[in-house]
């Protein structure tokens, strides 16, 4: 009841707004593997509540542009980071950010499925909560299965949550990975090429789920299949070299790109 | 050209044919299998000979009596008795070893493996590479010189426990880094990218992944060191009696088996001797039994709790 309540209440609000909250912001964001300049002075608006996806040929930073923003990039040794990265308007590089508050917010989906191998179903979900000191049962089954259920995997493991989260199909690993990254509560959920190492079915089903969590969460997937790109996201940028070339509707983006290096690359002409 | 072609093809025919190639793979196979055989030949023999002549000094009060002496009609002294105290001293000194050797080993071998890759760490495993090859005998040496007399520790089951764990530790070490680096990337990225902090993805999720290793060759090295008997000649003492506590004497089935084998005046001794030697075999055995199942299945046999 309360709940409806506030969705009534805030709903105009959001629509009169003029522009759409932004979530997170890259200011000048460099960033190096020692000598190597692999991101250079990418300036990025991700808006709140939709899906953002980043496009560019292998190599061009994608996927360092968003390990940079939930701090995982620093963890390579010799990775070094300059710029900011705003994250509600507070920089996630300033000063005092303990890094790990910043990946609670800012949850991450990888390229390869990569369930904790001996952990149960349920446990590889419960992870996050429990080694951060949640001990109520009741919490951390209610996180579970709403984890589960977000990730459109509850119907399929509800009978087998204590089987290894390793016995699980692909698909199912990868979902499974989605389920234990929302656990957490993130704001926002950074995805690297959640499905290149998936086969067409399991595919559409994680792209129908990321449609789905676009109501509660910021979802950000880097993606070099350019039809990814175009069917699940609300805005695309484009990244070639380590720099933004092009960033905007993705609709616009597709049909009418501004710069000619966006147009060659989504017409096949290199890439 | 044609005729050279048919020289050549000739000559190979000649030097190659079937039955000199199958020829030239049976002398490979019984050079392999001969080989095979000469190696097993050791191990075959040590346990024919001990389970022959222990066999016979098997008996219930030979496991769990005590030792003792008695005289014969004859007048000559006769070794009656068991060796209970002695497989007691053991199992004393491979848990107090393990107690030592095991925490110690592992934090060192999480911490080479995690924050090892420096001039530090690089000395550090140098260091425990030197002194996994000591020879134990210069090991109990020291604990002797150090801890029995320097220390005025005295014959103790702890000064024994000590010894063991200055040999246990470099395996326990290395083991530990070697399954903890066995840890795929990924596993600990998906551990930090949930926001945990770096030593509780270590010990709950990277060590878990890496336990069997772990758990192998913890019990690896103390199959090793339950049959080391040099440095606990300088270390232990010896003893008649149950084990009373970590200051006083053991007895221990390696120093047991030497002092019963080398004593040629008392009848029953060196028969008591092989039969102390198959208990450590077994007991050895066991070990590597446990480490089998221990790693067979990988997450049906021991379910993980956080």
């Amino acid at each position: 009841m309360d709940k409806e309540l506030k969705a009534e209440n805030t709903k105009p609000i959001l629509i009169s707004r003029p522009v759409e909250p932004l979530k997170i912001q890259t200011d000048k964001l460099n960033a190096w593997f020692g000598n190597n300049h692999v991101l250079k002075d990418v300036s990025l608006r991700i808006k709140e509540n939709h899906v953002t996806a980043i496009i560019g040929p292998s190599g061009c930073g994608k996927s360092t542009l968003i390990r940079c923003m939930n701090r995982m990039h620093e963890l390579v040794p010799q990775a070094k980071v300059s710029g900011a990265v705003l994250l509600d308007d507070a920089n996630v590089y300033a000063k005092g950010v303990d890094p790990v508050s910043v990946r609670r917010k800012i949850g991450m989906v990888f390229q390869k499925p990569n369930p904790f191998p001996t952990m149960s179903v349920y446990d590889n979900v419960a992870a996050g909560l429990k080694l951060n000191g949640e001990r109520d049962h009741a919490r951390l089954d209610r996180a579970v299965k709403r984890s589960l259920d977000l990730a459109f995997l509850w119907e399929e493991v509800k009978h087998e949550l204590d089987k290894s989260g390793s016995s699980l199909s692909g698909g199912q690993q990868q979902r499974l990975c989605i389920a234990r990254a929302l656990a957490v509560e993130p704001e926002v959920l950074l995805m690297d090429e959640p499905c290149s190492a998936l086969d067409p079915i399991a595919t559409a089903k994680i792209e129908e789920l990321i449609t789905n969590l676009k109501d509660q969460y910021t979802v950000v997937i880097v993606t070099h299949n350019m039809q990814q790109a175009a069917r699940v996201s609300d805005y695309t940028a484009f990244l070639y070299l380590g720099q933004l070339i092009e960033y905007g509707e993705t609709t616009n983006l597709f049909e009418n790109p501004t710069e000619e290096l966006t147009e060659r690359y989504l017409t096949g002409k290199f890439g | 050209m044609e005729s050279l072609q048919g020289n050549w093809r000739n000559s190979r025919v000649r030097t190659s044919t079937p039955s000199w190639r199958r020829f030239k793979d049976r002398i490979a196979f019984s050079l392999g299998f001969l080989c095979v055989t000469l190696a097993m030949i050791p191990l075959a023999s040590i346990l024919f000979e001990v389970v022959r002549n222990g066999a016979t000094a098997l008996s219930v009060q030979f496991l769990t009596g005590t030792p003792a002496l008695v005289t014969l009609p004859t007048g000559n002294a006769a070794l009656a008795g068991g060796i209970a105290v002695s497989i007691e001293g053991t199992l004393v000194l491979m848990g107090l070893t393990a107690v030592i050797a095991v925490p110690i080993g592992l934090l060192a071998g999480v911490y080479l493996a995690e924050f090892g890759d420096n001039r530090f760490g690089r000395s550090i495993r140098f260091l425990n590479d030197v002194l996994s090859e000591f020879p134990s005998i210069v090991i109990g040496i020291l604990v002797y010189s150090i801890l029995v007399v320097g220390l005025r520790v005295g014959f103790s089951a702890f000064a024994g426990g000590v010894a063991l764990s200055i040999i246990m530790l470099p395996i326990v070490t290395r083991t530990t880094e070697e399954s903890i680096k066995l840890v795929p990337r990924s596993v600990r990225d998906a551990a930090m990218a949930l926001g945990i902090r770096k030593w509780r993805a270590t010990i709950s999720v990277v060590l878990s992944t890496a336990r069997s290793g772990v758990v192998t060759g913890a019990l690896l090295s103390i199959a090793r060191i339950s049959g080391e008997s040099a440095p606990l000649l300088l270390t232990i003492g010896t003893s008649s009696y149950f084990f009373s506590g970590l200051n006083q004497q053991v007895d221990a089935l390696p120093v047991r088996i030497f002092l019963l084998s080398s004593e040629n005046y008392v009848s029953g001794a060196q028969q008591q001797g092989w039969g102390a030697a198959l208990i450590l075999i077994v007991l050895v055995l066991c070990l590597n039994l446990a480490v089998r199942i221990a790693t067979r299945g990988k997450y049906g046999a021991v379910r993980s709790r956080i």
